[in-house]
């Protein structure tokens, strides 16, 4: 056997699930599309003693529109769901153009939205944009529920605010604003890879095409996605034109503060970062101009 | 909350019923419990794509998937692409294109092939090239694969 022994349910409603959560906290893990959690039990580096199976909450499986314009996005649904769903392509551009970065097509069958999140890999793409979009998670317990925005969720390194009795049950997404430019760019290795670096630009002009907002997350450069205030301050209400990206590119590489590993540098992300940034804002300038992809 | 449960599931038309420990990962069940060793297993963790199998019409990894998880599930393994002695085309591409040497890999690369093609049926080399990027394969270079999959097309 690959796994140490655990105890193992499968709840099929939530009220079950939730009150297993709250008997066993932090000594159980929850399963939900497995893609990270399994690898690390068959490598025994986690043992939990209690395996909370959420596969069969069909209520956590679906992607619904609020009233507003935007998507609630159920903790269950699959990576491959939202790739192939002509909704999300259509109510948000930028988190379909996510997903087939994500792992590969056989890992997206399994891994969920919800599941990405709540591992938190900092070098992941589902945070990021999740920050980028200022998204917001529902998290639930036996006792409450509670909405955590995306900018307080991710703490640290595989680490966020979710609690050991809570369930992380959607992810709601405001209503995208239509003429805003996008783009997710991203460095690695090999196809399907955790990026070495990655970009998430959003930007929109005013009547002048001028910039009116333009906002820039940066991954795989430290514990949690970042965002670029200092960037973002010196684009607002300028033209986003050679001069003004270069200058971008500098902050970006000064203010990121990357660590070393394996599989790069810190001299090496910093340099990565602010070209990866300057390449995202100008594809996410030319959609806002209404142009596609360069 | 259990360490063992029975679980029913549908493996290349046959049906199956077995009693298992709830720590035993899909692939085990499938090579050791119910014999089916045509699914291979390599680095157990998700990164080679060996185990693929169809669960429920989709290409998954069976390593990181519990047995029980299978409950109630329909499951096609390598086994179950030729029928009797007649190869599936797929793997009469493979053949012809000398798309394997050791064969350690292969169930993995058709089982992903053969998932890819049903919703591709007409795909780009470069179509094709993204979809075996999850399968790793030390022998043969990937080119024989590729043009098994090209061939194999419509």
């Amino acid at each position: 056997m690959k796994p140490a022994p655990f105890e193992y349910a499968a709840p099929t409603d939530l009220a079950e699930a939730l009150a297993l959560l709250d008997r066993y906290g932090d000594e159980a893990k929850v399963l939900a599309g497995g893609q990270s959690l399994m690898p690390l039990m068959n490598l025994r580096l986690a043992r939990p003693r209690a395996l909370i199976d959420i596969n069969r909450l069909s209520t956590l499986a679906s992607i619904a529109s609020d009233p507003q314009g935007g998507l609630n996005i159920g903790g269950l649904v699959r990576q491959r769901t939202v790739e192939r769903s002509s909704q999300v392509h259509v109510a948000h551009p930028l988190l379909a153009a996510a997903m087939p970065l994500i792992g590969h097509f056989q890992i997206r069958n399994r891994g969920t939205i919800g599941g990405s999140m709540v591992h938190a890999d900092p070098a992941a793409e589902l945070p990021a944009v999740a920050i980028a979009l200022r998204a917001e998670f529902v998290l639930r317990s036996t006792r409450q529920e509670r909405i955590v925005p995306a900018g307080a969720f991710f703490v640290s390194y595989l680490t966020t605010a979710i609690q050991p009795t809570e369930l992380l049950t959607e992810i709601r997404l405001p209503a995208w604003i239509p003429g805003t430019g996008w783009a997710i760019e991203e460095v690695c290795r090999r196809t399907g890879d955790f990026a070495l670096v990655g970009a998430v630009a959003l930007v929109r002009l005013d009547g002048r095409a001028a910039c009116q907002e333009a906002r820039l997350t940066l991954f795989g450069v430290g514990g949690t996605p970042v965002r670029i205030p200092k960037a973002e301050d010196r684009l607002r209400g300028h033209a986003l034109d050679d001069r003004a990206l270069g200058e971008v590119a500098r902050i970006v590489s000064e203010e990121l503060q990357p660590d070393t590993d394996l599989h790069a540098s810190a001299e090496y992300r910093k340099e990565v970062g602010g070209a990866i940034a300057r390449r995202a804002l100008q594809a996410a300038l030319l959609r806002a101009n209404g142009g596609t992809r360069v | 909350m259990s360490t063992h449960r029975t679980i029913a599931v549908i493996v290349n038309g046959h049906t199956y019923e077995r009693p298992v420990e709830v720590r035993r990962t899909l692939a085990d069940f499938l090579r050791d419990d119910l014999g089916l060793t045509g699914t291979h297993l390599g680095c157990e963790h998700g990164v080679c794509g060996a185990c693929t199998i169809l669960l429920d019409g989709e290409a998954v990894r069976s390593c990181l998937m519990l047995a029980v998880q299978a409950d109630g599930a329909t499951l096609m393994t390598v086994e179950g692409l030729a029928q009797g002695d007649q190869l599936h085309p797929l793997q009469q591409a493979f053949q012809a294109q000398h798309a394997l040497q050791c064969g350690f890999c292969t169930p993995g690369f058709l089982m992903t092939a053969y998932a890819f093609l049903k919703e591709t049926p007409a795909p780009t080399e470069a179509q094709v090239r993204d979809a075996i990027s999850g399968n790793i394969c030390r022998c043969t270079g990937y080119l024989p694969i590729i043009q098994a999959i090209l061939k194999d097309r419509g």
